[in-house]
């Protein structure tokens, strides 16, 4: 047998690969090949470790050293020195490792600075290979619950566990299931809703490429707990690698059975299917998200009935987001205790943070629930760029709120942000230096949202083309106080009158940035 | 012919008209869903003329007018916003002389916006056809289109 000295782990992803990770894994194998090491050094495809603007990342095992912007340029340098001579290439380096790249090793204790629950094997293991899926547990938690435990115990381990859906509405996923468990009706399905629209985020993204296999496992077990035989994943048509990596996951689960009939021996059958989008914000609710995979316009539907009585095709049906059910393994596996070790009292668990805008490092991560903005910011974000301050953070997407330095110590979890008017949303943090213009940014979110009203309900339709009309006025330093009135006005009526989430929460970042920069904003008008 | 194939592909149930009406598209010289496709696919599903239309008007990633050999999306949502993709897009139309939703008089480009990518990491950022490229500057935008004029 031959003895691997090193693992190179080279990381493929959608920021990856614009950066040209294939070129360089390409590079790296014919290199390591030439200096006669392929029996010695392995290279390995992974997810996601969590940089995103750095370029082409490598981590090479076992000394867990990051190179980030690498290109085949550098190859050969790195191939003779790092894994030949075993000299570390200081220069290609990632200098100051911020926190969140501290997640080399679970025995380092490190991994106290980010949980991972979620993201535990994105960055670690071969995405395209069930092999190395299962050598991380993958499908342990399935095999547990499909052969020694019964649906009812399943649903009372989530619910005890307080696990809450982390698309934005935080609805108890616990309860959810044991509705869904009542409901007596020969065909349900259960839908995981990929389609990952909200500005700012890309955390569903980052887990179906790094880690597919995860999603299988949760919705094959969510699917046994409430009688759900068949599974649908939705996910955004601009996502190709996604769709591409998940349809490679579901096939190689087929061929292992551990999809199909009778999973595991226990008389289950469970098959999944992916859809795919075709560019439509509104598909992320949930309703609308039905109508478009029955092939359908995708205009939300009037509720009750909820999706949980009548769904896809009038039958019982599952929603459940893509990182809410990637929590399901380790609550199975580990138990509800374990899962509640982690967060709030009234939020339990992690939340998977998407950083961007004028942070020093933006990427991805996993913290605890209750983590304060400032420590996602300073910490995990490695600060405000070039030296500059803080003037707001939007949290929770387009959809969400622009949070001042008042905001910056508050836990945040679902509830708790409630009670500030803002929302946690998608997780999405696009943080904005002093030089921001806030009313440029307002218009931007206003001309989102009119781009993307479906037209189904008048509120919406006409309030999202009305505020655009009164922002760009006030932009274009025409407008009114008037008008600046009438932002407040319109995105009101539309929250008490909207037929769906999209149009009633455009008052989070209206009232948000009133809120804090009504001066800034008074000062463009008249 | 060939359209026939492609139809065949998926069963004539309802819920495969995206994937029929993407695959459609691909597959159309000028990157579009024409009347003729539409028709051809409201007889496979067995609906309307005007079912079709509808779900092909409401999703953004169906266009059903011709365009250039080349489709630029640049995203302007407010991640790639804030990081400046306002002045990229009039750079874009300064340089290519046309405006959103148009095609160069070559035909070689069109000019598309498009809701957030999902790598907001490397913001702004546009997708050239399938390909995604972030980081954006003047300079890099110059180098992408002359990369593609190039290999005409």
């Amino acid at each position: 047998m031959n003895m691997v000295r090193n693992h190179v782990l080279i990381s493929i992803d959608a920021n990856t690969i614009i950066a040209g990770a294939r070129a360089v894994e390409d590079a790296l194998i014919k290199e390591i090949a030439r200096q006669g090491l392929s029996q010695e050094i392995v290279v390995l495809e992974t997810g996601s470790v969590g940089i995103e603007d750095q370029g082409v990342v490598l981590v090479v095992y076992p000394e867990g050293i990051y190179y980030t912007n690498i290109t085949p340029a550098e190859v050969p340098e790195l191939v003779e020195e790092h894994l030949l001579k075993g000299r570390v290439v200081h220069r290609l380096m990632l200098k100051e490792t911020p926190k969140r790249f501290v997640i080399t090793k679970e025995k380092t204790g490190l991994m106290k600075e980010q949980p991972r629950i979620v993201l535990k094997n994105c960055g670690f293991i071969n995405p395209e290979s069930i092999d190395e899926a299962i050598a991380a547990d993958g499908y342990q938690a399935a095999a547990k619950a499909l052969s020694s435990m019964k649906p009812d115990e399943i649903i009372a381990e989530v619910k005890h566990a307080g696990l809450t859906g982390r698309g934005g509405a935080a609805f108890p996923t616990g309860l959810k299931w044991e509705f869904a468990s009542k409901v007596d009706n020969p065909v349900k399905y259960i839908v995981c809703n990929a389609d990952e629209g909200e500005p700012g985020t890309f955390k569903d993204r980052l887990i179906l490429e790094g880690d597919p296999h995860k999603l299988i496992e949760s919705m094959i077990i969510g699917g046994y707990a409430t009688g759900a035989t068949k599974g649908f994943v939705y996910i955004r048509g601009e996502y190709e690698l996604s769709i591409e990596r998940l349809e490679k996951a579901i096939a190689d689960a087929r061929s292992y059975g551990l999809l199909g009939t009778n999973i595991f021996d226990s008389g289950f059958d469970f098959d999944i299917t992916v859809m795919k989008g075709a560019g439509a914000y509104v598909c992320g609710e949930e309703t609308a998200l039905i109508e478009s995979i029955e092939g359908k316009r995708g205009h939300p539907r009037n509720k009750p009935p909820y999706p949980i009585t009548a769904g896809l095709w009038g039958k019982p049906t599952i929603v459940n987001n893509v990182e809410t059910l990637s929590n399901i393994p380790e609550i199975i596996l580990k138990g509800a205790e374990n899962f509640k070790k982690y967060g709030t009292e009234k939020c339990s668990g992690t939340k998977v943070y998407t950083i961007l805008g004028h942070v020093a490092t933006p990427g991805l991560i996993e913290t605890e629930m209750g983590t304060t903005l400032r420590d996602i910011i300073f910490e995990y974000g490695g600060g405000i760029k070039d030296g500059k301050r803080f003037k707001c953070a939007l949290v929770g997407g387009a959809a969400g709120a622009f949070l001042g330095p008042d905001m910056l110590d508050v836990k945040m979890d679902f509830v708790n942000l409630r009670e500030y008017a803002a929302a946690l949303g998608s997780g999405a943090i696009l943080v904005m230096d002093e030089d921001t213009d806030i009313v440029d940014m307002l218009k931007s979110v206003l001309h989102f949202f009119k781009h993307e009203s479906c037209g189904h309900c008048v509120p919406c339709r006409l309030g999202t083309a009305r505020l655009v009309e009164l922002i760009d006025r006030i932009a274009a330093s025409k407008g009114t106080s008037k008008d600046v009135e009438g932002l407040t006005r319109i995105s009101e009526t539309m929250k008490d009158t909207s037929f769906c989430p999209l149009g009633q929460s455009l008052i989070l970042p209206v009232s948000s940035s009133l809120k804090y920069f009504k001066d800034e904003i008074l000062a463009r008008v008249q | 012919m060939y359209k026939e194939t492609i139809l065949k592909k998926f069963e004539p149930r309802l819920d495969n008209i995206l994937y029929i009406l993407h695959e459609l598209q691909d597959n159309n010289e000028q990157h579009y869903v024409s009347k003729e496709d539409l028709k051809l696919c409201a007889d496979y599903l067995s609906v309307p003329y005007s079912f079709v239309h509808g779900v092909a008007t409401f999703y953004t990633m169906f266009s059903l007018t011709p365009r250039g050999r080349n489709i630029i999306r640049l995203c302007d949502s407010p991640p790639c916003h804030l990081m400046g993709s306002g002045s990229l897009l009039d750079y874009l139309k300064n340089k290519l002389k046309i405006d959103v939703g148009e095609t160069t008089k070559d035909g070689v480009f069109t000019l598309e916006l498009t809701s957030c990518l999902g790598v907001c990491g490397v913001a702004p950022a546009l997708m050239m056809n399938n390909a995604t490229i972030g980081k954006l500057t003047p300079e890099k935008v110059d180098a992408i289109l002359e990369e593609r004029r190039k290999s005409l």
